[in-house]
């Protein structure tokens, strides 16, 4: 299992559109990419849009993103671009 | 032959099928299901059509607006597929053996339920999303066509009565003329008939029937009449006069391009309205010589969210640029009262005319209020736009949506993005109050606009969306047209123009008052721009009264 942690730095934080992009990268990937918030208190499959969207993860909180199974190492990465370039 | 009598709310003759409104709100059975597996694979169908349904808008707004738009499609068809939410059905067909329609009803209900309980604004704005993708599966589901008009020819559309909403999403290439059931001269249904240049006929009442659709009729716009199919004499009576009618509309092609003066000289700016950008094909085509209202509200009545600066932008853009110069005046935001958008999630109100709507949303949220303003703006550098704020009562009210003009246009200047320093800006002259401030209103703009509609409605205290008010909702009344007069005085004192843009700027019969008054401009359905133009060529302006002012 590989994980990283991120900061949201867009302004209205994991907003529907992001959600939609990041469920159909993460569909793309043969690992199982969770999203964990800050506080440990929700966690979704990425691949779950209105799941992702349901945890309200807000501008500024910092979430816990693991992967598991496949090819850990470049769907982490990918996964690590995909958050900076969106979110 | 069935005759049927109903009030002609926009001229002309039409004939074809008729063809009844299918209201997308049709009720949910409760009934349970002989087979859950065979519900499943119906609701698995009709997901399936409403992604590929999706793809295609995307596709298409792609090509004609930009990738804006494109995405918001895109996204909803993400939320279709989204695992959550079609297990959610799944598990309603099986735990509850109910239709597929019951069930795709509970998760849509259930998932927009929870986006709208969190905390934040934006994501409660998503349960309308979620919403609006639940409608599409059901209506998949029950065979209502997208864009209301299921048939392969035009036809000729009969409703009770029609949503600002709902008119905004019908197929309009597929509509000869309108009939109603209720609706008034002033419903959106007769606005947009009158735009598009097609026959409509309301308050038909029960006489109109859900089983008529399908049967061939002809209606007659001006006098309200329809038969169903008539018989041979009634029948070549409509022929004659549909004949009469292209026959005119061939003369009237022969005044284009050419200035609308009076017989004694005085010129007249016929400008017409217009409601998104598809209709400037029809002002073109009408010889219109400007834009005396672009309505911004399509951009937020269409849409499920706030629309985007850029996607506003590039709707005056476009209108700006296929104008070429001409003047194009788009209002602010004009919602509340009769045209309500869910995601401003505005508090119900008792009397919404005279509630918060219009330049009062726009004045309390200034963040909405700049996004459009920046829009417009940015528009500016591309054509001759001019900027309209309605439900004006006040001084300060301009004077604050002026503060915000130039808080927008200092920071286009500091990005160094292009526009126009002398847009001109303007106001609504549609509430009594600001008639008898007009004078000191006419100080801070460079043109008044008069909105005869809610000037009507407010100065004679009738409802515009009441269909029983009659003889009392009297738009010739003396106390309308002396307000016309008290305005209009006010602007030439101050050396600025005044036009009207309501519906009683195509009304013939007052283009003499209006002469006589000295309004400079009339703003019209594209469709009323070549009758109003033939009528002031005969004009004599200086031999006008203001007889139509006395009781």
């Amino acid at each position: 299992m590989k994980e990283f942690q991120y900061t949201i730095t867009d302004p209205i934080g994991i907003h529907a559109r992001p959600a939609g992009m990041l469920a159909k990268a993460a569909k793309a990937l043969d690992s199982t990419v969770t999203i964990t918030k800050g506080d440990g208190s929700k966690s979704a499959a990425a691949t779950k849009l209105m799941a992702i969207m349901g945890m309200g993860i807000k501008s500024g909180e910092t979430v816990t993103v693991t992967v598991e199974g496949g090819n850990e190492e470049a769907n982490c990465a990918t996964i690590q671009q995909f958050f900076k370039e969106n979110l | 032959m069935i005759l049927m009598q109903g009030k002609g709310v926009s001229k002309g003759v039409a004939n074809g099928p008729i063809y009844f409104f299918q209201r997308p709100d049709t009720t949910i059975s409760d009934a349970p299901a002989a087979d859950i597996e065979a519900e499943k694979a119906r609701i698995a169908a009709a997901q399936e059509k409403a992604i590929d349904q999706l793809n295609v808008l995307a596709d298409k707004a792609r090509e004609e607006t930009g990738d804006e738009t494109a995405i918001l499609f895109e996204t909803h068809a993400m939320f279709v597929e989204d695992e959550d939410y079609v297990d959610c059905m799944m598990n309603a067909l099986e735990e509850r053996g109910c239709l597929a329609e019951k069930a795709v009803a509970i998760a849509g209900e259930e998932f927009s339920a929870m986006l709208a309980a969190m905390d934040d604004p934006y994501m409660q704005g998503r349960a309308a999303d979620i919403k609006d993708i639940t409608r599409r599966i059901l209506n998949n589901l029950m065979g209502i066509a997208d864009g209301g008009i299921d048939s392969d020819v035009p036809v000729i559309l009969a409703a009770d009565d029609l949503a600002p909403s709902e008119t905004l999403q019908l197929d309009k290439s597929k509509i000869l003329g309108f009939m109603t059931q209720g609706g008034s001269g002033n419903s959106h249904t007769a606005i947009l008939a009158r735009t598009m240049g097609i026959p409509a006929i309301c308050g038909l009442g029960e006489a109109l029937k859900e089983e008529q659709s399908g049967r061939m009729a002809y209606i007659d716009g001006e006098t309200g009449q329809v038969a169903i199919e008539p018989d041979e004499i009634t029948l070549s009576a409509f022929q004659t006069k549909q004949e009469k009618q292209r026959e005119m509309k061939e003369l009237m092609e022969t005044m284009k391009g050419q200035k609308d003066v009076t017989l004694d000289g005085r010129e007249m700016m016929v400008y017409c309205n217009i409601g998104s950008p598809a209709d400037v094909a029809a002002v073109l085509s009408n010889d219109g010589q400007g834009i005396g209202l672009f309505r911004s509200e399509f951009l937020y009545l269409a849409a499920s969210d706030y629309p985007s600066e850029e996607d506003q932008f590039k709707a005056y853009q476009e209108v700006a640029a296929a104008m070429g110069g001409k003047r194009v005046v788009i209002r602010t935001l004009d919602i509340g009262a009769d045209k309500q958008v869910d995601y401003f999630q505005l508090h119900k109100e008792e009397n919404p005319a005279l509630g918060v709507r219009a330049i009062r949303i726009c004045l309390n949220r200034p963040e909405v209020f700049r996004t459009q303003l920046r829009a417009l703006y940015r528009a500016s550098a591309y054509g001759k736009v001019a900027i309209m704020f309605p439900m004006i009562t006040s001084v300060w009210e301009v004077k604050e949506c002026k503060r915000a003009c130039q808080k927008v246009m200092a920071e286009l200047d500091k990005e160094g993005i292009p526009y126009n320093k002398d847009t001109e800006i303007g106001i609504m002259i549609e509430t009594p109050a600001s008639v008898l401030v007009a004078e000191e209103l006419a100080q801070e703009v460079d043109f008044f606009s008069v909105g005869t509609n809610d000037l009507t409605q407010y100065t004679l205290a009738c409802d515009r969306q009441a269909n029983d008010l009659g003889k009392f909702f009297d738009p010739h009344h003396p106390a309308v047209l002396r307000a016309l007069k008290i305005a209009t005085d006010a602007a030439h004192k101050a050396g600025i123009w005044i036009g009207i843009c309501g519906e009683l700027g195509a009304d013939l019969e007052l283009l003499e008052t209006f002469l006589a008054i000295g309004i400079d401009e009339l703003s019209v359905s594209p469709a009323s721009v070549l009758p109003l133009r033939a009528e002031i060529r005969k004009s004599i302006a200086k031999t006008c009264t203001l007889e139509k002012l006395e009781c």
